[in-house]
């Protein structure tokens, strides 16, 4: 392998990047955007849930209860239904999420420490939110029985069992903090399969790759100088993005700077070892830039733990999973961002990725190799 | 003097359909070398094999003593090879496309300045290093990528169709180009579908549906009408005509040329003045008849006639 020949390869895919700065720039500029649309579209914390009241019993102890939800933060009061009135006609006109219902004699059956129901009802359409809700409400509610307990035992003593939780690493559970890291795996994937598959692709179409291979250029020198460019402004374009989760949603790293770039180096590698593959498929950058969107996205953001726990997949999916590079990345992310620790508990997870790259390459490598006869 | 390339029997295949059929050739070192034939003839496929880009189904081929199936890679390192296509970078200029194949060559330092100098010089590019190739004019392009393409100073280069979609003058002075290689002792192999730059070759072959119909000097070649003679026909209904003397036991060939007819005679005098009664009597007047020099053109039509007819029968008798 040379050397001069692997420069030469790199400094004109350089050359032609900077000569097409629209295309640099949504090389770099895109995965900003994309976290800055993610991470603000991808919020699973709910708050300020519309909640109407229906008050049939108008006793201190009813609103002693409506006034635990709406001193949660979680909701907002927006009605106060008078008896009678259409419940459904409320979440029909998403005038409210949800409805508190205290029927009369709450507050009677409560002195008279009798169960005394209260309804709940739910807007179900979105599921996600609808069961957000029910578990704020639940740990309302229960809270608030803890307290009727305590009162009519006339202890100081608490309840038998009290959880005391304390959330490590992102102790108010926001969910931006934990979406993040896999954000930037899932970018990263995307954009560096693109990149080099389009340059490879191009070449073909364009007949210069027939130029390319009766120059003896080795397949290696090849997929060097097509990757090294690539991975500069991958890592780059990584740069930019921890840059701005860190200004936007104060995603800062808590660990060892180092230990984040061998891990995103080994991660891209794989990533831009899969657009050669991709790109040795396609002969049209309408076919490639489709199976590399396709490809990369698609697993990058279902199969990597990202969103979906893969613990809750189905087994034969679980078994996939194994085989994409941004369920590795995304836990040595996590780790390292937001746990603030080294490589060190993460080395199976980066062994996984670098056999994954050095899989992808060698297959890339071996069907370089083949259409040179 | 050795030869620089050497083809024996070979043979590309592609599934089903045979694209070159046993080719058989030698070139010489420093000769210009035509490969003719219409489109599908077999001409791209027998460059690409000799260029170690497509590897034959049977028969050999060497380029200065090296298999091109066994060492491609060898024979990659020592040719240059360029396309109709002109695979140069738009979006680069000048200077640049010619520092990248000098890169992808291995050439660097004195050697590569010297060599960018003589490409630049020799492409008539001096002064317009830093234009973006997409700019250049068609003619411009395609002695930039001879340029590129022999960079690393080649012994022998092989044109795909170098000069199509490009204007006259532009033509005429790439074959000054390849005139000027010849010169050096650069053996040069390229395929055309213009017989005007047939003409110009040392020697030419003509393929025709994979096979090799004809091989050797353009004198050589017009010879086959030795002893015959070339009757150039013009009369109002000339597809009649041809019809009406193919019949003829005087006329050897008839074969359309535009809006007229060429007829191959034993004999010109008496030819010319049959043909002259036959239309008269059809009154496929005004008729003229007169005996012209064979072009390259006539030759292969010849060729390519008695080629179909020796496959027809072939075929009849399978």
């Amino acid at each position: 392998m040379s050397l001069r020949k692997v420069l030469a390869i790199a400094r004109k895919e350089l050359r032609q990047a900077s000569r097409d700065p629209l295309s640099l720039a949504m090389l770099l500029g895109v995965p900003t955007m994309m976290l800055l649309l993610y991470g603000f579209a991808l919020n699973f914390d709910v708050r300020h849930i519309r909640l109407a009241v229906q008050d049939r019993d108008r006793t201190p102890q009813s609103r002693e209860l409506v006034a635990a939800f709406v001193n949660s933060r979680y909701f907002d009061l927006v009605a106060d239904l008078a008896a009678g009135a259409e419940l459904e006609r409320v979440t029909q006109t998403r005038e409210a999420r949800a409805i508190l219902v205290l029927p009369e004699g709450y507050g009677r059956e409560l002195i008279a420490r009798r169960e005394s129901p209260v309804q709940l009802v739910l807007d179900g359409a979105d599921s996600n939110t609808a069961s957000t809700i029910l578990n704020y409400a639940n740990a309302i509610v229960s809270d608030q029985n803890a307290t009727l307990m305590q009162a009519a035992l006339g202890t100081r003593q608490g309840p038998a069992l009290d959880l005391a939780p304390r959330v490590l690493y992102n102790p108010e559970l926001e969910s931006t903090q934990f979406l993040v890291p896999g954000l930037i795996g899932f970018i990263l994937m995307l954009t560096a399969v693109l990149s080099t598959a389009m340059s490879i692709v191009r070449e073909k179409e364009r007949g210069t790759m027939e130029q390319l291979r009766v120059t003896s250029l080795r397949p290696g020198e090849l997929i060097a100088g097509k990757t090294i460019p690539y991975l500069g402004i991958s890592l780059t374009a990584t740069a930019i993005i921890l840059a701005a989760a860190r200004a936007l949603f104060g995603v800062s790293v808590r660990g060892p700077y180092l230990d984040l770039f061998i891990a995103t180096l080994v991660y891209l590698i794989g990533a831009l070892g899969f657009g050669l593959l991709v790109s040795s498929f396609s002969d049209t950058q309408a076919l490639a830039f489709q199976a590399g969107s396709v490809l990369s996205m698609l697993p990058a953001l279902f199969l990597s733990g990202f969103i979906f726990p893969i613990r809750a997949m189905p087994e034969v999916l679980q078994w996939i999973t194994y085989a994409v590079p941004a369920r590795y990345f995304n836990v040595i992310l996590r780790g390292v961002i937001l746990k603030g620790v080294g490589l060190g508990p993460y080395l199976q997870d980066l062994a996984f990725l670098v056999l994954y790259a050095a899989v992808v390459l060698g297959v890339a490598y071996a069907r370089l190799r083949r259409r040179e006869a | 003097m050795s030869s620089a390339v050497e083809v024996s029997e070979l043979t590309k295949r592609f599934g089903a359909f045979t694209s070159v059929d046993a080719i058989s050739l030698t070139v010489e070192e420093g000769e210009v070398f035509g490969l003719l034939g219409s489109n599908g003839a077999g001409k791209s496929t027998t460059i690409r094999m000799l260029c170690g880009l497509l590897t034959p189904s049977a028969g050999r081929a060497s380029v200065l003593g090296i298999d091109v199936a066994r060492q491609p890679e060898e024979v990659k390192r020592r040719i240059g090879y360029m396309t109709q296509r002109f695979s140069l970078y738009e979006d680069l200029s000048v200077a640049q496309n010619l520092e990248f194949f000098g890169g992808v060559y291995g050439l660097h330092g004195e050697r590569f300045e010297e060599r960018r100098a003589w490409a630049t010089k020799m492409a008539g590019l001096e002064g317009k290093q830093d234009r973006l190739t997409r700019a250049l004019p068609g003619g411009w392009k395609q002695r930039l990528a001879l340029a590129c393409a022999v960079m690393h100073g080649p012994r022998v280069v092989f044109l795909d169709e170098p000069t199509g979609g490009v204007d006259p003058l532009s033509r005429r002075r790439f074959w000054a180009l390849i005139d000027q290689m010849s010169a050096e002792g650069v053996t040069i192999i390229v395929t055309t579908h213009y017989l005007d730059e047939a003409e110009r070759c040392d020697r030419i072959a003509l393929m025709h549906l994979g096979r090799l119909v004809a091989l050797g000097t353009v004198p050589a070649l017009k010879d086959v009408f030795a002893g015959r003679a070339l009757l150039e026909v013009a009369c109002p209904r000339f597809l009649e005509a041809q019809e009406r003397l193919e019949g003829e036991g005087f006329v050897l060939e008839a074969s359309l040329f535009g809006t007229r007819l060429h007829l191959v005679v034993a004999d010109a005098e008496e030819g010319r003045r049959r043909t002259l009664e036959i239309l008269q009597a059809d009154a496929n007047v005004p008729a003229s008849v007169e005996r012209v020099v064979p072009s390259l053109e006539d030759v292969f039509i010849h060729c390519i006639e008695k080629e179909d007819a020796a496959r027809s029968v072939t075929a009849v008798q399978a």
